[in-house]
C-alpha cells in the first residue's frame, strides 16, 4: 500500500495537492463515528438534522450530464488534445488510428504527428498507451482499461460523472476517491486542473425492513473544495465535457455519418412511399 | 437439320420466352401463384406484417453474409472483428446496425403477425397445419437469434448464454451431460461459439427457408383468411374466382411496396438514429469483451425473449420454471384446438374474447418489461400474477369463445373503398 502510494506519487504531479486534504480529512473523519464509510469530512446525524431547512443541499451528481456535441469538431479536436496530454500514459484506444481520428476531427496531418501520435508510434496505427500492462498492474493494482468502448458500455453521462466526483479520502493508495466508481484504482489525474475536492457525508439511518435489520448508510451531500485548481469549475467542466465527447466520438466513429446520412434515408423512403402509395391507389380503383 | 425442325413446328415460336417455358413452368407459376391467386380484398394494415417478415428475412440473409466475410467466430478474434466491422470495413457499421436491428424488427414483425392470427383466428380449420408451421417458424427464430446474440462474444453474449444453456441442466438426468454437449466444453467457450456460428449461418437458416416455403405452400393450399374471417372461397361467381377476391398480383404487390416504404422508413430510423434503442436492441454491458471473470450488474435477455424470461423466475423453483417457461411458448401449438368460437374474427366474437384478447396483450407487455427489470420482490409477485393470466388466457379459452354470445357473421366480406 505504502509502496504504491509512494510511487503513485513519484509518478503524478498531485502528491503535493494532496497532501493538504488527506491532513484535514484524517482530523475530521477521526471525529466522525463512521470512520469506515467513504472517509471524508463526515457529519455527524444530528449535525445532519438541520437538512429540512435546506442548509444541506444534496448535489445530485448522479444525474449530471456532459451535454456533448459529437458534430462540434472544435470541441472534438481539445478532446483528442485533452485524452493525449492527461489520458493516453496509461489507456489506450485500441480500436483507433491517429489517422482515421485526423481525417474525422480535421486534423492536420503536420499538426496530428507533432502533437498527438507517440514519438516513434506511426500515425496510421492504432491509439496504445506506451505503459506496459504488467508495470500498469504493479503500480495500481490493475491495468488501465482501454477506453475505445467506454461510453458504449458506461454511457457518457458515467464518464462525465467520473472525471467530476473524486474527492480526497486517506484510506486508498491514491488519496482519493471516486462517487461513479468507489474504490476506484485510478488516481486523481486532472487534479491539477480541477483541484481536491473534500466529500461531505452524512449518516442516514435506514429503518428494518422485511428480514434487513436495521442499519446506517452514509449518504453524499456535496463536495467542498480543499485545493483550488488551475481552472474554474466552469473551465473543468468544458474540458471534461471535450474528453467526454472525444471518447463519445471514439466508441463510434461513424456516429455523425451515421444521423447525417439517415436523415436522407428516412426522408427518401417517406417520399418512396407517397408514390408507391400514388401506384396503389391507380390499381385498386377498380376494387369495388 | 431443316427436316428435323419440321417435325418440332414449336420448336422456334415464341422466342426466348417460350423456349424458357418449355423448360421450366415460368408462366403458369406466376399465373398460379400470383395473377391467378385469389386474396380476400378487404386485408387491412395487420395483413402487411408477413411479406414485411419475409423482407427482414431477405435482408437479414444478405446482410448476414456480408458480416461473416469479416467475423472472426473465436474467443480471441469474436469481439474484435465486430468493432473492426463497425471502424475499419467499408459501410461495415451500417451493415451491422441493419443485422442488429433487423433481429430485433424481426421479432416486431412477427409478433405483430401472430397478432393478426389472434384477431382474426386465422389458426382454426383449414389453417392448423399453417399456424403450426408459423409456431414451427417462430422457434426457429428465437434460436437464430439467441445463437446470434451470443457470437459478438459481449459480456451480456456470455453470461445469456450461461443462462440459456443452464436451462437444458433442469432437465432430470440427461440434463448436466446434455448441457456440456451443447457447450463442447465445461463452460460457454471457444468450442461453443464456434458451434454457435456453424447453427446461425448455415443451419438454422436452411430451416427457416425450408419452413417458410412450407408455410407459403400451406397459404396457397387454403387460401387467406380475412378480418372477416370468412371463406371467400365459399362465395364464387360465373367465371369460378373468388367474387370477394382479387389476384395477388398486381393488386398486393402494389399494396405491399407502400407497407414496404412506410416499414423501412421506420426500421431506417432505428438504424440510423438509435441503433442500440436505449440498450433495448443492443445492450451496454454487450460493448465490453466477454469476461467470465465479470457477472454483469443484471442479466437479462434481449427484450424479445423478456416475457419468457420473466415467467421463468416468477417460478421459484428453477426446474419448474424452466418447465413453465417451455409450455409458454408451447401453448401456441394448441390455439387452434383451444378456441371453440363459432366464428372466427375478433368482429364478431363476444365481449369475453375482447376483454380476455386484450388482457393478453397488456400481460405479453407486462412480462416484457419485468423480465428487464432486476429481482425485486414487487416485481415478481407482479410477474407471477401476469404469468397467471398468461396462461389462463390459453387454459380458459374453450370456455369463454364457447359460452359467450357471438354476433352474426356476414355473407359478403365488408369492404369500402
Amino acid at each position: 500500500m505504502l509502496k504504491s502510494s509512494a510511487v503513485l506519487g513519484a509518478l503524478l504531479v498531485q502528491a503535493t495537492l494532496l497532501a493538504a486534504p488527506v491532513v484535514v480529512v484524517a482530523q475530521q473523519t477521526a471525529a466522525a463515528p463512521a470512520a469506515a464509510a467513504p472517509a471524508a469530512t463526515a457529519e455527524t446525524p444530528s449535525a445532519a438534522a438541520p437538512a429540512e431547512g435546506g442548509e444541506h443541499e444534496v448535489v445530485h451528481w448522479n444525474h449530471w450530464e456532459p451535454g456533448n456535441e459529437i458534430n462540434n469538431t472544435g470541441s472534438l479536436q481539445r478532446g483528442a488534445r485533452n485524452f493525449v496530454a492527461y489520458c493516453s500514459g496509461c489507456h489506450s484506444l485500441k480500436y483507433s488510428r491517429y489517422s482515421r481520428m485526423g481525417k474525422d476531427l480535421q486534423i492536420a496531418d503536420a499538426q496530428l504527428d507533432e502533437f498527438l501520435v507517440t514519438p516513434g508510434d506511426n500515425k496510421n496505427g492504432y491509439m496504445l498507451t506506451t505503459l506496459n500492462a504488467a508495470d500498469g498492474e504493479a503500480w495500481f493494482g490493475k491495468t488501465p482499461p482501454d477506453l475505445s468502448l467506454i461510453t458504449r458500455s458506461k454511457g457518457a453521462d458515467y464518464v462525465f460523472q467520473f472525471m467530476k466526483t473524486f474527492y480526497a479520502d486517506p484510506n486508498t493508495a491514491t488519496g482519493v476517491n471516486n462517487l461513479a466508481l468507489p474504490g476506484t484504482a485510478m488516481p486523481h489525474v486532472l487534479a491539477e486542473l480541477q483541484g481536491v475536492n473534500a466529500g461531505v457525508f452524512r449518516e442516514v439511518e435506514v429503518p428494518a425492513s422485511g428480514d434487513q435489520p436495521a442499519s446506517k448508510k452514509v449518504e453524499f451531500l456535496r463536495f467542498e473544495g480543499h485545493v483550488a485548481g488551475k481552472l474554474s469549475a466552469a473551465e473543468y467542466d468544458d474540458f471534461v465535457r471535450d474528453l467526454v465527447n472525444f471518447l463519445d466520438y471514439v466508441g463510434e466513429p461513424a456516429k455523425a455519418q451515421r444521423v447525417s446520412l439517415g436523415v436522407w434515408v428516412v426522408l427518401f423512403l417517406l417520399a418512396f412511399s407517397g408514390i408507391a402509395y400514388l401506384l396503389k391507389a391507380e390499381y385498386w380503383k377498380d376494387v369495388k | 437439320m431443316a427436316a428435323v425442325e419440321e417435325k418440332i413446328p414449336a420448336a422456334k415460336a415464341g422466342g426466348f420466352r417460350a423456349w424458357l417455358n418449355r423448360r421450366m413452368p415460368i408462366d403458369a407459376f406466376v399465373a398460379e401463384q400470383l395473377t391467378g391467386y385469389y386474396a380476400p380484398k378487404n386485408f387491412n394494415i395487420w395483413y402487411y406484417f408477413g411479406s414485411l417478415a419475409m423482407l427482414v428475412l431477405v435482408m437479414q440473409i444478405l446482410t448476414g453474409i456480408f458480416l461473416t466475410m469479416h467475423y472472426k467466430p473465436s474467443e480471441i478474434g469474436a469481439f474484435d472483428s465486430v468493432e473492426f466491422i463497425m471502424r475499419e470495413v467499408e459501410w461495415g457499421w451500417l451493415i451491422r446496425y441493419l443485422h442488429s436491428t433487423g433481429a430485433s424488427f424481426f421479432f416486431i414483425v412477427v409478433y405483430l403477425h401472430m397478432f393478426r392470427a389472434f384477431l382474426y383466428g386465422s389458426y382454426r380449420a383449414p389453417r392448423e397445419l399453417l399456424w403450426l408451421l408459423g409456431m414451427a417458424l417462430y422457434l426457429a427464430l428465437m434460436a437464430e437469434a439467441f445463437m446470434g446474440y451470443v457470437l459478438p462474444w459481449g459480456n451480456m453474449s456470455y453470461w445469456g448464454a450461461q443462462v440459456i444453456v443452464n436451462l437444458f441442466g433442469t432437465i432430470p438426468v440427461i440434463g448436466p451431460g446434455l448441457v456440456e454437449w451443447i457447450r463442447g466444453d465445461y463452460g460457454i467457450a471457444d468450442s461453443t461459439l464456434n458451434r454457435f456460428f456453424a447453427l446461425h449461418v448455415i443451419a438454422v437458416p436452411f430451416a427457416i427457408a425450408l419452413l417458410v416455403l412450407l408455410h407459403l405452400v400451406a397459404l396457397r393450399q387454403t387460401g387467406s383468411n380475412n378480418p372477416d374471417g370468412i371463406e371467400i372461397k365459399a362465395n364464387l361467381g360465373k367465371d369460378g374466382k373468388p367474387v370477394d377476391g382479387i389476384p395477388f398480383h398486381p393488386y398486393y404487390t402494389v399494396k405491399d411496396i407502400v407497407g414496404v416504404g412506410l416499414f423501412l422508413a421506420i426500421f431506417c430510423a432505428v438504424v440510423f438514429f438509435a441503433p442500440t434503442f436505449g440498450g433495448l436492441f443492443l445492450e451496454k454491458p454487450n460493448f465490453e469483451p466477454a469476461n467470465p471473470l465479470s457477472t454483469p450488474d443484471h442479466i437479462a435477455p434481449v427484450w424479445y425473449f423478456t416475457p419468457y424470461y420473466a415467467m421463468l423466475r416468477a417460478v421459484p423453483d428453477q426446474q419448474l420454471g424452466a418447465l413453465v417457461m417451455l409450455f409458454s411458448v408451447v401453448v401456441f401449438f394448441f390455439v387452434p384446438w383451444l378456441d371453440r368460437s363459432p366464428v372466427k374474427s375478433i368482429r364478431y366474437k363476444g365481449i369475453l374474447s375482447r376483454i380476455a384478447l386484450g388482457t393478453f396483450v397488456v400481460t405479453f407487455i407486462a412480462l416484457s418489461y419485468l423480465g428487464l427489470q432486476p429481482v425485486d420482490p414487487i416485481y415478481t409477485v407482479l410477474a407471477q400474477v401476469f404469468t397467471v393470466l398468461y396462461f389462463a388466457f390459453f387454459l380458459l379459452m374453450p370456455i369463454y369463445t364457447r359460452f359467450e354470445k357471438t354476433r352474426p357473421v356476414p355473407q359478403r366480406v365488408s369492404y369500402h373503398a
